[in-house]
């Protein structure tokens, strides 16, 4: 693999991300899966790196997991999404970075939509202020959570107390990188190095002294798709999705799995426990999964953040493997108690995963 | 009286079978070309279809045509400014200081080969099995096809349309060529390697040409290549280098993977950089696709839009060689009557 | 193994021809040469008495075995009626009937 050549792709697809004040858009469904990843983005922009973040109680969902099962209407998505531009604008911000991959899509398509369309625009202002008595401006800058971590992994790296790498050997930790969909296949431009050979995440990873793994499904969906899994009946081929990626990358013996999307972290990690009940296979080594970190979680393992502050004790697939290999020091005990020090119970044990 | 001059950009094909035949008509010609030797694209290609004949003995042919005492080669040079008097008064600065004069402009500017790159779902340049057609021709010249990590590949895969028939990559057209040169290439792989399997992975096999369908026949049939209708969606590259590659076999209606040795892709005609400059720098006409557009698509092939500059060959579209050497020859013609004042047609 | 989720894991529809046993295709080749000049066209499909009533579809039949999909087109098989007017048309002079019957002498070998 000749890297000279991805480095040209990556030059054509560069974009412009705000330098500071971020008006926060959240994720519904992070908090629960990830609930340490939102907290490490904030903790990092606000006390490391020293940038204004706006987090806005009064956000509310985008409502992108509607939109995609085909309960929400679009009109409905736009009064939203104005919405929030209305908040931010409100809040005296203009640069809007949300933390869910399809809310970043949803934002992308719907700002292209009125670009094209401005009677839609229109149309749209119309409601909002039917709706609410609000009026927006659409943001000056629109970038992913994970493009500002991007644009910032240098002074991560600068800070850093643990680089990717296994301090028993030296080695470079392999790093399997997973882009969502929705960041940059519906709008390649969009994206950081574009849709086929992504270099968000895998910026990160090299900036930190990791090395990416380009393996042969790297590009294919985790499986998630909304109305698929929403369905029972589908998410036999939901799943299939993820298996396919397991098998592919297997091979190359990934250390762990990073990704952007909060759809795809959870699935990836979740679906290596139901894989290994249902057929017995596990990916990882040892009977182990392979650990599936969000971009915000390796950002704080590397910037020397506690593990079980950043919640990794929430993940199915068994972190301690990973912080092993970074000789990251962790508290066995500690794992299971909450933030007042209370134990909080132990989950069942898999019986194929190892944890 | 001196005999007239007419004024020739690019010494490709088109443009020296122009030159000789003006030369042989009692014209004048002043043949400028950006590289060191004349031959254009010819200068990349090992055999030609239909007939496999070597593709040296044409580009001999041509260089000896251009020798005639009454063409002036100008290589490695191109021009910097044209100027247009009138209808038959032309001036030409070349990047070398000369300055020609003619009485009337043939443009010949030829081709570009589609960039892979462009395409990056397929990986080329960055995954080290994937090639394009230009260069496995040079593979034949050297009789020998190896992958990256010198083994003989076992299976091969020849995809077409890369970069043709693609309104992502801006090219609506078809290149016309390329099916017939999947279908010349698998056949020279064959010979090289008897036991390899060979698959041509296509959208449509357009076999204009003479003796074409016949060719395709036979490489079914003879040469035993495998033909499997479908675009390819992406390309990988697995631990052991080889291209893992997704495409759906439409004749059974279902998505297809498999590991290839060695890619090669198809890569299909742009209209020159040299054409796009002298486009600009006359105001012709381009057609939707980026090539010069013709004054008429039937009665004036080889006029343009501006009274007294002619074109030839790949530069008003994708032409096989067959087709550039006939072009180049009505060019003259048209050239001719234009200078001698006996035109047909307007 | 247990599974408590009221769902199992989707096999893949995916042409798998690393995988595919291809030797089905090649005994064809080898026996019906004129296998080999298919392009494609559908006229033995349009023309097809079982196919004007079941979902037999010759064309389609063909190509599952040249691309090792062997299982799927020995389902098939058994449906040709043997009229032969798929002989008539093939421009590419495909001996069809032939092909087809080779095939069934194939799978009754194999158990396919």
């Amino acid at each position: 693999m000749n890297l000279e050549a991805k480095q040209q792709i990556w030059k054509e697809y560069q974009k412009e991300i705000a330098d500071d004040r971020y008006y926060y858009a959240r994720s519904c469904i992070r908090q629960t899966f990830f609930p340490g990843s939102e907290w490490a983005y904030l903790d990092i922009l606000g006390n490391r790196l020293g940038k204004t973040v706006f987090d806005d109680p009064r956000h509310t969902t985008c409502t992108g997991i509607g939109y995609h099962s085909d309960v929400v209407p679009v009109e409905t998505i736009m009064t939203v999404v104005a919405r929030h531009f209305a908040l931010m604008t409100e809040a005296g911000f203009e640069n809007i970075t949300p933390s869910c991959i399809t809310s970043f899509g949803i934002y992308t398509e719907i700002l292209h939509t009125w670009q094209e369309h401005p009677e839609i625009e229109e149309q749209t202002h119309e409601y909002l202020w039917k709706a609410t008595r609000r009026e927006f401006k659409k943001p000056k800058n629109l970038a992913h959570t994970s493009d500002v971590i991007y644009k910032f992994r240098h002074e991560i790296a600068a800070q850093k107390k643990h680089a990717l790498v296994d301090v028993h050997t030296g080695r470079p930790l392999r790093v399997v990188d997973h882009i969502g969909c929705h960041y940059a296949k519906m709008f390649p431009s969009k994206g950081i190095g574009g849709a086929e050979f992504p270099a968000v995440l895998s910026g990160m990873v090299t900036a930190w002294g990791g090395e990416p793994v380009d393996y042969p499904e790297r590009r294919h969906c985790c499986g998630f798709g909304f109305r698929n899994y929403l369905v029972l009946a589908n998410r036999g081929y939901s799943i299939a999705n993820s298996k396919k990626k397991f098998e592919s990358m297997q091979p190359y013996e990934p250390d762990f799995i990073i990704t952007n999307c909060p759809g795809c972290a959870m699935f990836l990690d979740k679906w290596q426990y139901t894989i290994s009940e249902m057929e017995g296979t596990t990916y990882g080594k040892d009977g182990y999964g392979i650990p599936v970190l969000t971009y915000e979680e390796a950002a704080a393992l590397v910037l020397g953040y506690d593990p079980w502050e950043i919640g990794l004790q929430m993940h199915q697939v068994s972190v301690e493997p990973l912080l092993e290999k970074m000789g990251i020091a962790y508290d066995p005990d500690a794992k299971y108690r909450n933030a007042r020090g209370e134990d909080m119970g132990r989950p069942a044990c898999p019986n194929y995963l190892k944890v | 009286m001196n005999p007239m001059n007419v004024i020739i950009i690019g010494a490709g094909t088109a443009g020296c079978e122009a030159a000789y035949r003006l030369a042989k008509a009692g014209f004048t010609v002043e043949l400028v070309e950006k590289e060191c030797t004349p031959g254009g694209n010819l200068n990349n290609w090992f055999q030609l279809f239909p007939d496999r004949k070597q593709a040296s003995a044409l580009r001999q042919l041509l260089q000896q045509q251009v020798e005639h005492p009454s063409i002036r080669l100008h290589t490695d040079t191109v021009p910097v400014k044209i100027e247009r008097q009138d209808a038959r008064h032309y001036a030409m600065e070349l990047d070398n200081g000369a300055r020609l004069e003619g009485n009337a402009l043939l443009v010949t500017t030829g081709f570009r080969t589609f960039d892979a790159s462009r395409k990056e779902e397929y990986g080329y340049g960055i995954y080290e099995n994937v090639i394009t057609s230009v260069e496995l021709e040079n593979y034949f010249a050297n009789r020998q096809i190896l992958t990256s990590t010198g083994k003989r590949p076992e299976r091969i895969g020849l995809i077409q349309c890369v970069g043709s028939r693609d309104e992502k990559m801006c090219n609506f057209h078809c290149s016309k060529v390329c099916c017939i040169t999947a279908v010349k290439q698998a056949m020279e792989l064959r010979e090289l390697l008897p036991d390899a399997e060979i698959l041509c992975f296509y959208m449509d096999m357009r076999m204009f040409g003479p003796g074409y369908e016949e060719m395709y026949r036979e490489a079914q049939e003879k040469y035993n290549i495998k033909f499997v209708r479908g675009r390819l969606s992406e390309a990988s590259e697995n631990q052991a280098k080889q291209v893992v590659v997704k495409c759906e076999d439409t004749l059974v209606g279902k998505p297809m993977r498999m590991t290839l040795d060695l890619m090669v892709l198809m890569v299909g005609m742009e209209a020159s950089d040299g054409s796009r400059w002298v486009a600009k720098e006359l105001q012709l006409p381009l057609a939707p696709n980026g090539f010069i557009q013709p004054g008429d698509p039937h009665y004036a092939t080889n006029r343009t839009a501006v009274e007294g500059v002619f074109v030839a060959g790949c530069a008003t579209s994708p032409m096989n060689l067959t087709d550039t050497l006939t072009d180049a020859r009505s060019a003259a013609l048209a050239i001719g009557e234009f200078l001698n004042g006996n035109e047909h047609y307007n | 193994m247990n599974n408590i989720w009221g769902f199992t894991i989707s096999s893949a529809r995916v042409i798998d021809y690393d995988k595919n046993d291809r030797s089905f295709a090649q005994y064809m080749t080898d026996t019906v040469p004129s296998s080999q000049l298919c392009i494609g066209c559908g006229g033995c499909t349009a023309t097809c008495t079982a196919g004007a009533l079941t979902d037999f579809n010759i064309r389609k039949l063909q190509m599952l075995v040249k691309r090792g999909e062997n299982r799927e087109a020995g389902e098939q098989m058994h449906k040709c009626m043997l009229c032969g007017k798929c002989l008539l048309v093939c421009p590419r002079g495909v001996d069809t009937r032939r092909m087809i019957f080779a095939m069934l002498k194939y799978i009754d070998n194999q158990k396919l």
